[in-house]
């Protein structure tokens, strides 16, 4: 589904990683690993169209993805550092607000979403009022909700508790069995049962070059 | 409900949350009204000839310091990101923060600016001039003030900087804008001024929106 | 947008063409910039007649008009290169814009300047609210904002476009904002004496004018190419024509 060809990138005068690719297909787990300050974060954000400074080509359905933005971000859920989610809004208005913006977040209403992040009874709450754990999975309710086939997930563990962990992992299983695509970052050992996980380390590649 | 509506009703919803936002430009624009008497002259002659340029630049300045939080927020907790890999459309979602924008900001300035016309001994006749220059050349403000919002939403020291961005291209709307008020205040007709004024905001409508997503990409971007 | 382009256009976009064709036009521009500026200043300033009103006072007009003309042109080359560096993303087009800020800056202040020392045997002040000096003056804001955007980015190819969508804006306002101005200017002096609208001037008074426009041209063709090239190295240091280059010298 999405391809990359001989991927360019340096920051700050430094590579990053150069003549990357890689080809993730239905029902695979691409997980990236590599240091703090490898280019992770920059790499997803290249795939999501988050930044333009990198040379090579990059294809989505067999088509350069320049060209294909529109269909790509309809098929796309980013998860990235940064919740997206307001503080000054409660889980309910956030929740409507991000299904509005994505209409692929259409799996389940917004008062089942709540209840599946375990916020139900918390609906009214503003954000800032919310523990740091409970804002994370306002933001992760995405996860319940898309029904986009690519999903592009920057460390999503963090700030979770163990149970959060295991539902998440169910989530990314349940959608790869169905024939989603995820890339993810995470320090965490992911596990799927039944799937085995591609990984591709970015220190290997940097000094590579 | 379409998208821009649904995007409007957002941005407010926050507006009114944090309702500093919506009430300090209003003081502001209060506040350097009142320094001018103080620091030129409380004679009503002096302050009357004064008022159309003094009651407009500090409207100009109301609007400007309030510009720089369009994307700000958006930016710092990710929510701009997410705009972005959205396939919504940009343009609806950029002119839906500008009218947002406006309605807090330029809509609530005109309301409030016979106050300051009274203080600073506007004739009557300016009165009904300055709302309509402030209405109709106001949304001006925001749209060209939401291009440099864009432009530096991604820098660290943004504030100073949208001023020296944006000031020069308010100078049109600050020249036809208290131009309607000197000329009803004169009791002269006001129709070819606000003519202009239509013509400017007409004008910026269709294009900063382009100016502003591009911008705004490149922030994001960098 | 995809716009095919002859082949030259797109030469240009790399940087090792621009540095060597430059190596051939730098020297041939700064020669006759040399020769054209210093004709039209003697011409201008020796040889053509006095002006029957303003006296001597007028010969300024051989440093003011050309600079304030160049002012102007170099905010369009700017805006126009910007345009070209974000539709086909090239990044020679950017190096270009940016190189002609700080010129088109230093030309405004160069035409306020002269304008100034004119205006004071002229209308007995420094400074007087004329709708062109006034122009002038939004002109050298516009650019000092351009300039400061640039700076502001620490990634430069985020900078260049930043600056180039400002400079976009910028250009599209110009005709907006002066016309604003003339208008606030007939409204608030009436028809007053204009600087440099002046009356069918003799061929001995416009024709040095004439020669130091063109010389000012070369001259600011000559600066820019220099402070591209200087521009062009910095940012290609680590590419090896500009390593083999170092090491020639």
């Amino acid at each position: 589904m999405l391809e990359v060809k001989n991927l360019f990138c340096e920051r700050d005068e430094r590579v990053l990683f150069g003549g990357l690719g890689f080809t993730v297909n239905r029902g695979e787990v691409l997980q990236i690993e590599g240091q703090n300050g490898s280019g992770k974060t920059t790499l997803l954000r290249i795939l999501c169209g988050l930044t333009e400074a990198y040379e090579g080509d990059i294809f989505w359905q067999g088509r350069p993805i320049d060209e294909v933005r529109e269909a790509f971000f309809h098929a796309l859920l980013y998860v990235g550092h940064l919740a997206g989610v307001k503080a000054a809004m409660t889980a309910e208005e956030n929740l409507a607000w991000m299904m509005r913006l994505d209409p692929m977040l259409n799996k389940y209403s917004i008062a089942e979403a709540l209840d599946k992040v375990g916020l139900y009874g918390y609906e009214d709450v503003p954000c800032y009022a919310l523990s740091a754990g409970q804002q994370r999975r306002v933001g992760l309710a995405r996860l319940y909700l898309s029904t986009a086939p690519i999903w592009i997930l920057d460390e999503p563990f963090t700030a979770l508790d163990k149970k959060g962990v295991a539902e998440k992992e169910a989530l990314i299983a349940e959608h790869v069995n169905s024939g989603g695509v995820v890339i993810l970052t995470t320090h965490h050992n992911l596990q799927i049962p039944g799937k085995s996980i591609r990984y591709m380390n970015l220190d290997q590649q940097a000094s590579a070059q | 409900m379409s998208f821009l509506v649904a995007a409007i009703r957002r941005d407010l919803l926050l507006a009114f949350r944090r309702r500093n936002d919506i009430v300090n430009p209003l003081a502001f624009f209060l506040m350097v009204g009142v320094m001018f008497p103080l620091g030129v002259s409380p004679e009503a002659s002096v302050l009357s000839a004064l008022a159309p340029g003094v009651i407009w630049v500090a409207a100009l300045l109301a609007c400007l310091l309030s510009v720089d939080g369009i994307f700000r927020t958006d930016f710092d907790d990710g929510s701009l990101e997410q705009m972005l890999v959205s396939p919504q459309s940009l343009h609806q979602l950029v002119m839906a923060k500008v009218i947002c924008h406006w309605l807090i900001s330029g809509f609530c300035l005109a309301m409030i600016s016979p106050l300051l016309a009274m203080m600073l001994f506007l004739p009557g006749e300016g009165v009904m001039p300055l709302v309509l220059s402030l209405l109709l050349g106001t949304p001006a403000l925001s749209m060209f003030g939401a291009i440099g919002a864009a432009l530096t939403v991604g820098l660290r020291k943004g504030g100073v900087l949208i001023a020296l961005l944006v000031l020069p291209l308010y100078i049109p709307v600050l020249i036809f804008g208290s131009g309607t008020v000197q000329a009803g205040a004169m009791g002269l007709p006001i129709a070819g001024y606000l003519a202009l004024l239509g013509a400017i905001l007409v004008f910026s409508t269709l294009l900063s929106p382009f100016a502003i997503v591009a911008a705004l990409k490149i922030s994001v971007r960098s | 947008m995809k716009i095919k382009m002859p082949r030259w256009f797109y030469q240009l976009a790399s940087p090792r063409w621009f540095y060597d064709i430059t190596s051939m036009l730098l020297p041939w521009f700064s020669m006759i910039a040399l020769i054209l500026m210093i004709t039209g200043a003697v011409w201008g300033l020796v040889f053509a007649p006095e002006d029957y009103q303003q006296g001597n006072s007028y010969r300024i007009i051989y440093i003011h008009v050309p600079t304030a003309i160049l002012a102007q042109s170099c905010y369009m080359l700017m805006a126009v290169a910007g345009g070209i560096g974000l539709v086909w993303k090239m990044k020679m087009a950017h190096v270009v814009a940016k190189a002609c800020a700080p010129i088109g800056a230093s030309m405004a202040v160069l035409a306020l300047a002269t304008g100034a020392i004119w205006g004071k045997p002229t209308w007995g002040a420094w400074w007087v609210w004329d709708a062109r000096l006034t122009s002038m003056l939004v002109l050298l804001f516009l650019y000092i904002g351009v300039i400061a955007l640039t700076s502001a980015f620490e990634h430069v190819a985020s900078g260049d476009k930043a600056a180039a969508v400002l400079a976009l804006v910028g250009v599209v306002n110009i005709p907006i904002i002066k016309y604003s101005v003339e208008w606030w200017n007939t409204l608030h002096q009436g028809a007053t004496f204009t600087l440099t609208e002046k009356p069918a001037m003799p061929p001995e008074m416009w024709m040095p004018l004439l020669i130091m426009v063109i010389g000012f041209y070369c001259f600011f063709g000559a600066i820019l190419m220099s402070r591209a090239r200087t521009e062009v190295l910095q940012r290609e240091s680590r590419a090896d024509w500009v390593k083999s280059l170092v090491e020639q010298s």
